[in-house]
Order: structure tokens, then sequence, then C-alpha cells
């Protein structure tokens, strides 16, 4: 038998103590892992463990002037599945597609896809996600989510904007205000294992999603509904393409409405308004689409025509080279240079002094104070009134003004931009420059937004704009007031007068490029009080059929909008004497018309501004009249009513 | 020693060494335990139908019971008894390898032919690789034995060389980290039988320079046809695994993310993340990062301090063995412990190139534990001969 010997003894002892060296080695090793680079594995380990679920933030709200809600959140849900939890496809994908209403071959794939959570769809109604909950299929989830809901449909759509799937603003106030509106996302951090299924105990890290600020505008839904139905009513009796209205406060420049009819439903933004014949392209659909929610009043620009004189009319006086009282005379042309620029009477207008020539909205009177202003002094009242810069206003997109460079302008350039042409600027830009004209020379920035409400209500921003005060004299404001309100009561804007109220204001009819088209833009640019004005409006009418003067197809368009919302504005009317038996406004009594005939009925009538109806009475016997007579009226005899107001007569 | 020697010189007094058989029995405890936090939720989705999430833990603790009657009856026979099984286990195990290799009889498992199994059926009944480490340190020390007069002569070393050559070269064919731990366990034997120490300083220091040639001019030696190329892969995947997430990084990677998420008191039992399929088969070889991320620096330290212990209790069994024949079991099987330890510790925690390679006691293999349990009966019978007197 052998006995170990002493150097194997010893042997033994080295190569025990070198594994145990390794060993303490490895501990070494170990703690350089789970204490020194124990961050960096930590940090890239939960990288991979958690997944991050968002919690929608609920969207602010945004309200009109009188607090009435014009853009809100609907609760929709979004449904999706998780691969590694659905126990029973067929039925998951029948359920699915059936409810969804999708093709289940669709669902299918996306059932199918490996994935950590696939999404079936998104803004699916609320009453749907709760019925597909109520399955209880393993492996769908049903998440709520906020959807924008307008309740007006399509009321101001092109200003408010609309958003998107992920909620975000897509064009309009929606995109402006998107920092405030949008909210801050919640999160959920869950951990999962490597096939992406969530751990059930895991405790979740939540962090709360926080709603957005509501938004406070202008805009008055009254207002916007009453322009609306105006532009309507004008584009249809005109077959116009479009009609633009803006109605805004002068002193401030707070934006009561702005129409651009055709509008489209905020609610179904991605629906045009007229279908294509003929399938398009995804582009150009997208081409279609980006048209229709063009907000023409700031997105284009257009030759404003006769309603610029009032800029050349403002620089003229101001700068003193025009006096109301200065003589003209019109022989229907004028020659600039070697051109020869006709008025738009072609007889011309002869003899008049500045305030007629206005009146007449007089190409030559306006051709000669431009030329006497001069490319300078008329390009420093440009600048000076803002027209060659943007309004500022807080809608995404303004188009700038195109106008020529002050080195290329001659005389004839000059000329045609004195009274509205060769230049083109948007309808806001030129509504907000007269807006600092007549309120007494501050420059106004038109604008929607007031202010900033938080999630319980509390006003935690007031939206300010930049204001720039006496661009221009108060006398010289006071002057253009007053030529304006002519022009309205007894010049071409006659058609906006209206009874009671002092209305100032200029018309405009701008042939569209190219020339002798044949297509025109008729506007008309209105301000009421003409002393003191609370509200100003601008009417484009694009390509209007039949007539188109702006005189005859845009002013009495505002004057009707005028008679409804400066009442609603607290602007009360006041007659005078003159407007009171020239209007027949006043009330009257009601006579007793019971037994008459219809002759002797007429013959009461003599001298009154009833509106009778007469009603059982055929119409040949409405011609004679003999034996039928009155056996009801309405209102009963005695009773005081308007002037002209209906009375109705029922015969047997 | 844990004995107490008492006052009776006229009866000799068998030792048998009790701390050694604690430290057994506490390593496949906290095995079983480990084996069940790492693979429970794995199983619980993959035999939901059967066993759930004690599939794992069952089997081996089944395995556990039959290796730890076996290690008893075994430590209760005089090693001596062993010796004329040397040679048949040598040539069964010669002959089960080839078996393996080349018959039907080897079954395959995760793309690796490392199973004895019955043809056809697909039912594997263990790795003969760890039937080989058990057969040739008990061949070898039996033929050291036998040789020791001669031990330095050149044609005894190729005599030794012959003997284990085969099976190693057998094993290394589809487990090269098993002909490693073979081959290893058969070089520290012969070291210790040995008188000379130069050739041995020599011989690491080759071994050294090889792999440090290999780690610097891999690319070189893949040129000249030295290496293949998925070696050299290995090597660049072991100098940064974050640069092949998915590739040949991804174990090692994951592996990591467990280690380095554990801190200094880890997660806590059962508290592991990466278990939940990041890290593949988190109860194999790579259970030592799922111990590191739940139990923290703290637990893999005492673990490791817990093999350390073991090597000791082998040490103090070689060095009183009644003989040479003794000494050489006890320092194979210690050999084999700590190779395997070393190198699995250093895999997983990217000291060294990936190779699998399992803890012992600790990861997850009933033919494993099987095996091991055999060899620590070796160790104990053999302690069991120790006899003192007083």
């Amino acid at each position: 038998m052998n006995r170990s010997k002493t150097y194997q003894r010893k042997k033994i002892v080295f190569f025990c103590m070198a594994s145990a060296l390794l060993m303490l080695g490895l501990i070494v090793r170990s703690g350089y892992l789970m204490v020194c680079q124990s961050e960096y594995y930590t940090e890239m380990a939960s990288q991979l463990h958690q997944r991050e679920r968002y919690i929608k933030a609920a969207r602010g709200n945004i309200y009109d002037a009188s607090g009435t809600l014009v853009a809100a959140n609907r609760t929709v849900c979004t449904i999706s599945v998780i691969h590694n939890q659905i126990r029973d496809e067929e039925k998951v994908v029948s359920t699915l597609a059936q409810m969804l209403d999708l093709e289940e071959a669709e669902v299918q794939k996306k059932v199918e896809k490996y994935s950590a959570r696939e999404i079936i769809k998104t803004n699916v109604d609320k009453e749907i996600g709760d019925q597909i909950r109520l399955c209880q299929l393993e492996g769908v989830k049903v998440d709520e989510d906020y959807k924008r809901y307008y309740p007006y449909g399509s009321l101001a759509s092109k200003v408010l904007g609309f958003t998107g799937s992920d909620n975000q603003g897509i064009i309009g106030l929606e995109v402006k205000y998107e920092e405030y509106l949008k909210g801050t996302d919640g999160l959920i951090l869950t951990l999962t294992d490597a096939r992406g299924v969530e751990i059930d105990q895991a405790a979740e890290e939540r962090i709360e999603p926080v709603a957005g600020n509501d938004l406070h505008i202008s805009l008055d839904v009254n207002i916007q509904k009453y322009a609306e139905q105006a532009a309507y009513k004008i584009m249809e009796e005109k077959g116009a393409n479009s009609v633009s209205v803006i109605i805004m406060n002068p002193q401030n420049g707070e934006i009561y409405a702005m129409v651009n009819v055709p509008e489209f439903d905020l609610n179904e933004p991605f629906t045009l308004l007229e279908e294509p014949e003929e399938p398009v392209t995804a582009e150009e659909k997208q081409n279609l689409l980006n048209q229709m929610w063009r907000n023409g009043c700031i997105n284009d620009t257009y030759e404003p025509g006769s309603t610029f004189k009032i800029i050349t009319m403002t620089a003229g006086l101001e700068s003193g080279v025009v006096s109301p009282s200065d003589s003209f005379y019109c022989p229907g042309y004028k020659v600039v240079e070697d051109r020869r620029i006709r008025c738009h009477k072609v007889a011309g207008h002869g003899a008049e002094d500045f305030v007629l020539g206005a009146m007449n909205s007089c190409n030559p009177v306006f051709i000669e104070v431009g030329l006497r202003l001069g490319v300078n002094r008329t390009y420093e009242y440009l600048e000076r009134l803002g027209l060659l810069e943007k309004t500022g206003v807080d809608l995404p997109g303004e188009a700038g003004t195109i106008m020529h460079k002050k080195e290329n302008v001659g005389e004839v350039e000059l000329a045609t931009v004195s009274f509205g042409q060769s230049f083109q600027i948007t309808p806001l830009r030129l509504l907000t420059s007269v807006c600092s004209v007549i309120n007494g020379g501050t420059q106004v920035t038109p604008h929607f937004g007031v202010s900033i409400h938080n999630a319980d209500g509390e006003q935690v921003y007031t939206l300010e704009y930049p204001v720039k005060e006496g661009i221009i004299s108060e006398e010289t404001s006071s002057k253009v007031r007053e030529i304006l309100e002519k022009v309205v009561a007894e010049g071409t804007g006659k058609r906006a007068y209206l009874p009671g109220f002092r209305i100032g204001g200029k018309t405009a009819t701008s042939e569209k490029l190219p020339r002798r088209s044949g297509k025109y833009i008729s506007s008309f640019l209105g301000f009421a009080p003409a002393d003191n004005p609370q509200v100003a409006a601008l009417i484009t009418i694009d390509e209007p059929e039949g007539i188109y003067y702006g005189g005859t197809v845009a002013a009495p368009v505002i004057a009707s909008i005028f008679d409804n919302i400066l009442p609603y504005l607290g602007v009360e009317p006041s007659y005078t004497e003159a407007e009171l038996s020239a209007y027949e406004i006043g009330e009257a009594q009601v006579p007793d018309f019971m037994g008459m005939t219809v002759g002797e009925a007429k013959e009461a009538l003599q001298g009154t501004d009833f509106d009778v109806r007469y009603i059982g009475l055929a119409e040949e016997e409405g011609q004679s009249g003999k034996d039928v007579v009155v056996t009801d009226q309405f209102p009963l005899a005695g009773e005081q009513v308007q002037k002209t107001g209906v009375i109705i007569l029922y015969f047997q | 020693m844990a004995s107490r020697r008492r006052k009776r010189p006229e009866k000799v007094r068998r030792y048998y060494d009790y701390s050694l058989l604690v430290a057994i029995v506490f390593l496949c405890c906290f095995g079983l335990v480990m084996i069940y936090s790492s693979s429970s939720y794995i199983a619980s989705l993959e035999y939901a139908k059967s066993d759930g999430a004690a599939h794992f833990m069952i089997r081996q603790a089944q395995a556990l019971v039959i290796g730890f009657v076996g290690m008893i009856i075994i430590s209760k026979i005089d090693y001596h008894f062993y010796k004329h099984f040397a040679v048949m286990g040598y040539v069964m195990s010669v002959v089960i390898m080839v078996m393996v290799n080349y018959t039907p009889f080897g079954i395959e498992r995760n793309g690796k032919k490392r199973w004895f199994g019955i043809p056809g059926t697909n039912t594997s009944l263990f790795q003969p690789a760890e039937l080989v480490k058990i057969a040739l340190i008990l061949a070898l020390a039996c033929a050291i034995n036998y040789l020791i007069k001669r031990i330095d002569n050149w044609k005894v070393i190729g005599l030794l060389l012959a003997m284990v050559a085969p099976p190693t070269y057998l094993v290394i064919d589809n487990n090269l980290s098993s002909g490693i731990i073979i081959f290893g366990i058969a070089c520290v034997m012969y070291f210790v039988a040995s008188r000379k120490k130069l050739r041995f300083a020599v011989a690491i220091g080759a071994v050294a320079a090889i792999a440090i040639l290999f780690v610097e001019f891999g690319d070189t030696l893949v040129e000249m046809g030295i290496l293949e190329k998925y070696q050299l892969e290995r090597i660049d995947v072991w100098k940064d695994p974050a640069a092949y997430p998915l590739d040949g990084g991804f174990q090692v990677l994951q592996g990591l993310y467990a280690i380095g998420s554990g801190g200094i008191f880890g997660k806590g039992l059962g508290n592991s993340l990466q278990k939940l399929g990041f890290v593949p088969e988190a109860q194999n070889d790579m259970i030592f990062s799922i111990i590191c991320e739940e139990l923290g620096l703290f637990g893999a330290g005492c673990l490791i301090l817990l093999f350390v212990f073991m090597i000791w209790r082998f040490m103090i069994i070689a060095q009183n063995a009644p003989d040479l024949l003794g000494g050489l079991l006890v320092v194979g099987i210690m050999a084999h412990i700590a190779i395997q330890v070393i190198l699995n510790i250093a895999v997983v925690t990217n000291t060294i190139p990936n190779t699998g390679i399992t803890l012992p006691f600790i990861s997850y293999g009933g033919s494993s534990i099987v095996f091991l349990m055999a060899e620590m009966g070796l160790a104990l019978s053999v302690s069991n001969q120790i006899t003192y007197e007083k």
C-alpha cells in the first residue's frame, strides 16, 4: 500500500489554495459587476423589463365669448389585442370583426402578429367598447380614450380646426394653442416578461395625466352662426365659389366671427364636401382636403380693389396732400405716363370734390391722390398701417402681402396700388388695417384667444397682443369715418344702409386675374356705429354669377348681418325723424275688419303700411270680392302692432 | 476536525467527514430552492397541463433522493472495494461514449448529441460525460497508484495519456467544456502524484501563452486556418457582449443584466425579473446569475465561500487518506468540483468566453446530480477509512 508522500501533500495544498484564490477572485469579479456596474446593468435591465403605456390627457375645451362650449371631448375606446394572452383566437377574430365592422382577414392578420400590443381600432364608440368588454375575451384590451368633439359641427370649422387620431391639433386654433390644450399624458410603467406579457403581481408605476387647459376665445357662436347663414344665403343666390366674412371689434382686435363658406364638418374632417366622381389617389385626396380646410380669410390673398381706397384716403388726408373739399374732375379715365387708366364709370363722374369722389369710388380721384403721395410716402403709410406685414393673428398659415418692390414702383404701379389693384393681401390684413384707421389710430392685432383657464376653471393666463397707438391722428380717423359713412348713406355703399344705425363702409369689385375673364370678387367693408366703431366687417364673395358689383351684392349682406348683431352687441338703434317716416317705423292700431268684403277691407287699408294676407279667398273671387266677408282677423281690432306688421284676414 | 476524539485508546475509531456531508446537503437543498425560483415562471407556462411551476424542482428532487441514497451506500463501503470496478468502469464509459457518438443510442437535445437513451423512443437516460468523469477518476487513481514508482518516466506519462485520450476525445466531440474538465481532472491528479514542478509551470505558461495568442491575434490565426471562425466569434463576444446583443452575446448579456441588477443584497428570493424568459435556461448553466440577482453579492459570495469550504474539506480528506489511492480519488473529485465551479462562475460573469458548464449541486440536471452524489459518496468513503487512535 502506497502512502502519500510529503511532496504530494504539498501539491494538494497548492492546488487547493490556487482554487480558493481563483474563487475569491470570482467573488471580487462578481462584486465589481454587482456594485460598480450595478447602476448600468440595472438601467439596461429595467429598459428591457419595463413597458410604457400612455394614458392620454384630456384635451382642454374651447369656449366662445359667451362661454358656450365649441370644442369638447368625448370618451371613446381603443381596442387592442395582446397576442400571447389570446386563448380562443377564432372567437376573438369573429367577435372583433363583427363588432368593429372590419374585415375578418384584417383582424386575423393583426391578431396573429407577434407583438406586445397590437391596436385593432381606435376611436371606437364607448358603447361598442363596453359591449366588447362584456364579452370578456382573453387577450383583448379595451382602453378608454378621448376624442375631440365639436358640438356645432361645421360652425367656424376653419377657425377652430380639428385634431387627428392622436389628439393633436391639425389646423386652426387647435394647432395654434396646442401647447395649452394638449395637457400632459400620463404614463403606466408595467413590468413584462421576455414575451412582453405583463406581470400581474408586479407593482405598476403610474404617473397621472394632467388635463389640458381650456381656451376662451372671442368668437361668438351667435354672431358666427348668423354670419354663416348670411354667407351661405348669398353664396347660393349668386352661385359663388365661396364667401368669406370677418367680423371683428376694431377697438381691440377681437374677432367675433370668421366665416369661410362652404364650411366642413369638424366631426368628419376627412370627408370631402363633394366626393369626387372618379376615384382619386391618396395624394390627390389630401390636396382636396387641404383645399377644403383652407381659411380664405387668412390663407389666401386677393386684389382688394376699391376697399383699399380707404387706405389711400387715410394716407392722403393724414399727409395733407388732399383735403375733403379738394376738387377733382373725372373724364372717365386718367392718363398716367403712357397709360390710360379707366374709371369704372366710362362716361366719367365729371367735377366732384374728394368726398364725392370717394362716394362714387372714382378711380381718377384716388390715382391723383396716390400720385400726390408719391412712392415714398405711399410706402411709408403702407408700412405704418401694417399692410406690408402679417397681422399676427393667432391662426396658423397666415399669408403675407404680395406687393411691388418699392424700387420697382413707377407712376403706373403707384396709380394701380392707390385703387387697390396690382398687389394682393389677405382679407384679414385689409380689415385689420382699416380697423386701426377707424378706431382713432391704434394698431391692433386681430385675435381669437382671450384667456386660458385650467381644468378647474381658474384663469391661468390672459392672452395679450401687441398694440401700437397713434399710427395716424384722431382727426384723420374721424374724417375717414365721416367720408365712409357718407359712402354708405348716399354713395356706392347705400345698400348697406340700415335705418337707426350709423354705418360706414366701402364697396369693391375686383376683377380676378387674368383680366377680362369675367370673374370677380365682390366685397364690402363696413363698420358701425360710424362715430365710435364697435364692429367692423368685411365680406368677400368669390365669383358671383350675374350682377357682381360689391355695392349691389356684398353690401346688403353686411347690412343684414349688422341689423342682427348690432342690437346683440348692445348697440341700440336711434332713428332720426326722417328715418322714422321714410322707413315706416312705429306702431299703428289695427282697424276692425269684421264683416267687410274684400273691397271694403282694401278701402279701409288705404294709407296704412300693413302687410295683409287674405285667407280662404279663391283667386278669381279675390279679383271681384263680391259676396264673401271677413269672419275673423288676426291680430284683433284695436291692438297696437308694428306699422308694417302682418294682418291676416279670414274669409268664409 | 469535526469529530471529537474520545479517550478510548484500545479502540480504533473511524472518521466520517460530517462537515462535508452537511455542506453537500446544504448545497443540494439550496440548489432545489434556486431551481424552483428560477424555473417556476417558465415551467408554469410550459408545463401548465402537467406539473406546473414545480416541474423542474420535482424532477431534481427525485434525482437528488436517488443520488443521496446512493451516496450514503457508497460512502459506507471501503473504497478499496471499488478498485475492482476501475477497468470495467473505464471500458464501459468508453463503450457508452462510442455508442452515444456513433449509434442511435445517442439522443440529441438542443442540437447537441450528449444523451444516452433508448433508440427510437427519444427517452434519454443520462449524460455519459458524467459517467466518464467518475470512471476516469477511479481508473486514473488506480493506474497512478500502480505506477507511482516510475511516475515521472516519460513512458508512464505516455501510457497515462493514452488512457486519458480516448474518453476525452469522445467527450470533446460534442461537449467541449466537459472534455476540458475531464482533461483538467487528469492533469491535476497527475500533478499531485508527480515529483516534478517545473514541467507543470512550463505547461501552464504555454497554455496561458496560447490563450493570449488566441485573444490578441485571433484574426491572424483564423486567416492561417489554425482557429475556426466560430471560435473567434466567441472570443469577440466575450470581449464585448453588448456588441452582439442578439447573436452570441445574448445569453451572457442577459446574465450580466441579472447579475448587475442584483446589487449588494439582491432583489430578494423569488424577485428576479431576468428569470422570466430573459435569461435562457435560467435553472441550468446560468443559475448563478439568478442567484446574484435575487440574493445579491452577499448571497453569491456566501455560495462561493461554501464551495471554498468544500474544497478545503476535500483537501483535509486527501491529506489524511489512508493511502495514495484514497488521496488521489479525493484529489480527482476536488479537481472536478473546483474546475467546474470556477469555469461556470467565470463564464456567467463573462470572465472567460462562453462555454456550457453547469454549477455543481445547484444547476438543474438529473444525471449530473446522481453521478455527482456518487463522487461525493466516494470522497466520504475515503474519509470513512481514516482511522485514529487514543
